[in-house]
Order: structure tokens, then sequence, then C-alpha cells
């Protein structure tokens, strides 16, 4: 009991022997009549609210050290775990249905209509049969995750559009998809360019359920959002509809780096 | 309404949170709960493709997360509930003594000085209000995109992902405690906790 607080705190001696009797100095403290000691509650809440801040305000540098100690972790990383972390690398899997069908070889469909000369329908194998292109490009989400040197192989959009012919007056492509309710659309110049597939294939293999299988949309210079996953129809349109993000506040020309307020290096 | 446990049946019983402190904790966490689920839904990928909708999903967590702080902004309205605010902001010598018994991880009773609150649980009250408001700030940048320049976006983002998971491993911890402490639950649950609980984990709260 002798000394002061410090001393107590020096030696556990005086708690051991003395038992609770020693907590009774303190007792004034939790009184609220009495002063009740420092406010340190609160200067905890505004140091975490000031940490925040300065976080907002470092998360450029922050980001672009965390994410390449990430990536290079995550290449040596059995387990997974690091793809759970944020920016830790990989894909993230975004349904905006509440349930997708399954589509195989055997169900799946791709129609070709609108503004076109020839409409038409592809089955897999059909899709499969027409020259392929294998691109190798890095993905980049609108939501911040990017995953380099992604190969995609499938269809050049170009070529399904020339096969149909399309008419004169024609602006857009919209494309739906077999979930029901997702839909995108480019300009009919940006559905010419080269590096918009019909893919059927990623990283070598070919696409999985979760991934959009077994055909989706491969829109390699914009944000990832454009690749509509579960791609059912092709419809050539006048003018450009806004797709199901777009409806929400995404850009409709969503270029890497030029686009929906962000700054990402290009993708292409 | 229930049986009362404070009812003079259970005389050795001690009042420890008032209805406006127990609603607000139980509301808090309630809202805690939907907005770490929604969070699980919008972030892990097996969780998101076995719940899809993700538009609905994203409103709820929105929502959620702008109510968070709205339940101890009312109880503010009781005076029972500002007393026990009154008591975690402020530290006295006591807690320094708790805090480095628990750094030393020395458990025993005698080396753990607590008043209604002990040390570490006013730690965690006062960082958990910072970083849920730090959540809210950087939530709020995040919906409304046009509101505020391009680079906060990213940054606001940044420091919502890994706050989020920091505050889902330290809520992790938090439930983990009141697992482990049946009487400290059911002082929440019912407001009372027994003397005998009360003189161990709490001696120097006045009761």
């Amino acid at each position: 009991m002798r000394g002061g607080y410090g001393n107590l705190t020096g030696t556990r001696v005086p708690w051991s022997s003395d038992g609770t009797r020693v907590f009774d100095k303190y007792v004034n403290s939790e009184q609220p009549e009495e002063p009740r000691g420092k406010p340190v509650g609160r200067r905890v809440l505004l140091g975490t609210l000031g940490l925040g801040a300065l976080g907002v305000v470092t998360a450029p540098t922050l980001q672009r050290g965390l994410e390449s100690f990430l990536a290079s972790a995550s290449d040596k990383d059995p387990t997974g775990l690091t793809g759970l972390l944020p920016n830790g690398g990989g894909f993230r899997y975004y349904s905006v249905a509440s349930s997708v069908p399954r589509k195989d070889a055997t169900t799946y469909r791709l129609t070709i209509d609108g503004l076109v000369d020839r409409p038409s329908t592809y089955t897999l194998a059909e899709l499969r049969a027409l020259p392929q292109t294998r691109m190798v490009r890095d993905v980049q989400c609108v939501t911040g995750w990017r995953v380099p040197d992604t190969p995609f192989e499938g269809v050049r959009l170009s070529r399904l559009l020339d096969a149909a012919g399309v008419r004169q007056g024609a602006g857009a492509v919209r494309f739906t998809c077999f979930d029901g309710a997702y839909s995108e659309s480019l300009t009919l110049d940006q559905a010419r360019r080269a590096d918009v597939l019909v893919a059927l294939r990623m990283q070598d293999k070919d696409l999985n359920h979760a991934h959009g299988g077994p055909v989706r949309l491969y829109v390699a210079p914009m944000y990832f959002y454009k690749s509509a996953k579960w791609l059912s129809g092709i419809t050539v349109t006048k003018d450009v509809q806004p797709g199901y993000w777009e409806k929400r506040g995404y850009d409709v020309d969503a270029w890497v780096g030029r686009s929906n307020g962000r700054d990402d290096a290009p993708t292409t | 309404m229930p049986l009362r446990l404070d009812a003079p049946g259970r005389s050795t019983g001690v009042r420890r949170f008032g209805r406006a402190s127990r609603w607000a904790h139980r509301t808090t966490a309630a809202l805690m709960g939907v907005c770490v689920v929604t969070a699980a839904c919008l972030y892990v990928p097996q969780l998101a493709e076995l719940v899809g909708r993700r538009e609905l999903v994203v409103r709820v967590h929105e929502w959620a997360g702008l109510a968070l702080p709205v339940p101890v902004l009312a109880g503010l309205a009781s005076r029972a509930f500002r007393r026990d605010l009154g008591f975690l902001n402020r530290f006295g010598p006591h807690d320094r003594v708790w805090l480095r018994a628990a750094l030393r991880r020395d458990k025993r009773a005698a080396s753990r000085p607590a008043g209604k609150f002990n040390a570490g649980q006013k730690i965690y009250a006062a960082w958990i209000a910072g970083a849920t408001l730090v959540m809210l700030g950087t939530g709020l940048i995040m919906w409304f995109t046009h509101l505020t320049p391009l680079v906060w976006r990213t940054s606001a983002t940044f420091v919502h992902d890994w706050l989020a998971l920091t505050i889902g491993i330290v809520l992790a911890g938090h439930i983990g405690m009141a697992l482990g402490d049946p009487e400290a639950r059911r002082g929440m649950r019912t407001g009372s906790v027994s003397r005998e609980w009360a003189e161990r984990e709490h001696p120097l709260w006045r009761k």
C-alpha cells in the first residue's frame, strides 16, 4: 500500500499479498461525483478516426505496396487464403441475379438479331468451329481488383456481326444474358474492335459456370462489368441502350483508366 | 413481461445494465451482424456465388451501416446510458494496472482491478466506435461516388476493405469473450448479474 501508483505496477507484491482490499484506494475514481480520471476513451475514439483519415490520405501509396506484396505472396500461397484479402489477387464472383441456370453444349444457344440481314442462332459447337483468337491481358474490375495476364480465347465479335450482316443505320450492340437480368451494350465501333471477343475459354480452360460459362463477352480495354457473363443474345440496335450497371450509375464508355472516376493503368 | 431477475426473490442479484443500455447493445449488435453478413456475401467468393442478388445485398449493407450509430445516439436520451458511456470514457490509475496485467497475460483477479468496465472493455468500446465512424465515412464516399474526387473513392475503398477485416477479427474476439463468460452475457441479457461475479470481475464497481 505504500508508495504511489508507479510502485504498484513496478512490483506485483502488494497486489498478491493484500488481495482485493488494495483496490479500495481506487474506488473513488469510479464515482461520478469525484474526479473521474482521464477521458482516454474519447482519445482512443478520436485517434481511430484520425488514423482512418490518415489511411485514406496515404491509401494510394499503401495500396501500391500491398498489392505488389500480396500479388507475389498469392503466387506462392497453396491455401488460397491470400485471395480473400483485399487486393489479394484473383477473381471475385459477382452476380446480379438470385440464381443462374446452367447451360452446356446441348442446351446453350447464342442468338444474333436486331438490325441485321441474317438473324442467326449458334450452338456451342458452332462457335467452337469458328476461328479462335487468344489474348492475354490484365483484367481490371471497377471495384478495384485486378488480375494480371489472363488468357481469354474465343470468336471475334466483329466476325459474328459481319456474318449476320449489320444493316445501314445501326449504331450499337446490346448484349443479354441467360441469368435473366444482366445486360450490356457497346457502340458499333467499340463492338468491332479486334480486342472484343465472344469468349469460350479463360485461363486456357473452358469457361466454367462461375466465370460466366459456357460463353461470355470479353471487352479487353474496358472495366470488367462490360464483359457480360452467361452471354445469350446479341442484338444490333440504332442507339446505345444502357446496361444493367449503367442504369445504376456506371459509365457506358468504360475504358479502363479513363472512366468511372478511376485512374487504373489501361489493360490494352 | 418476463420474470425480472432483480425482483425481490433474487436478493443476491446486482443491477448492471438499464433498459436503454441493453437495447442500444442489442440493436447495435443486430445491425453490426447484418453489416458483417452482407459484407461476407459481397466479398467471399463462395458466399457471393451462393447468394447472388448483388444489388439487393449492397442496399441492405448500406442501410444497415447508415443505421449503425442510431441506437447509441438514441440511447443518449437515457441518463443511465450516458453514465455507462462516462464510465467507458474515463480511465483511472487502476486501468493502467489492468492493461499491464493483460499484456503480461497475468490472469489473477488480484492483478486485474476494474470498475464497472475493465480497461479492455473501455478500449474496445472506444475503438469500435471510432472504427464504425471510419467505416461510415468511407462507406458514404463509396456510396455517393459523384460527391468526392476520384482518388478519394479508391482510397476509401482501400481503408473500408482493410478496416472491415480488422473489425471482423476484433469482433470475433469480443464475441468469443462473451461466449466464455455466461454471467457477463446474463448481465447484458437481463440487466442483472450475481454479486459474486461482480465482486470478482469488477471489484471497484460501486453497486
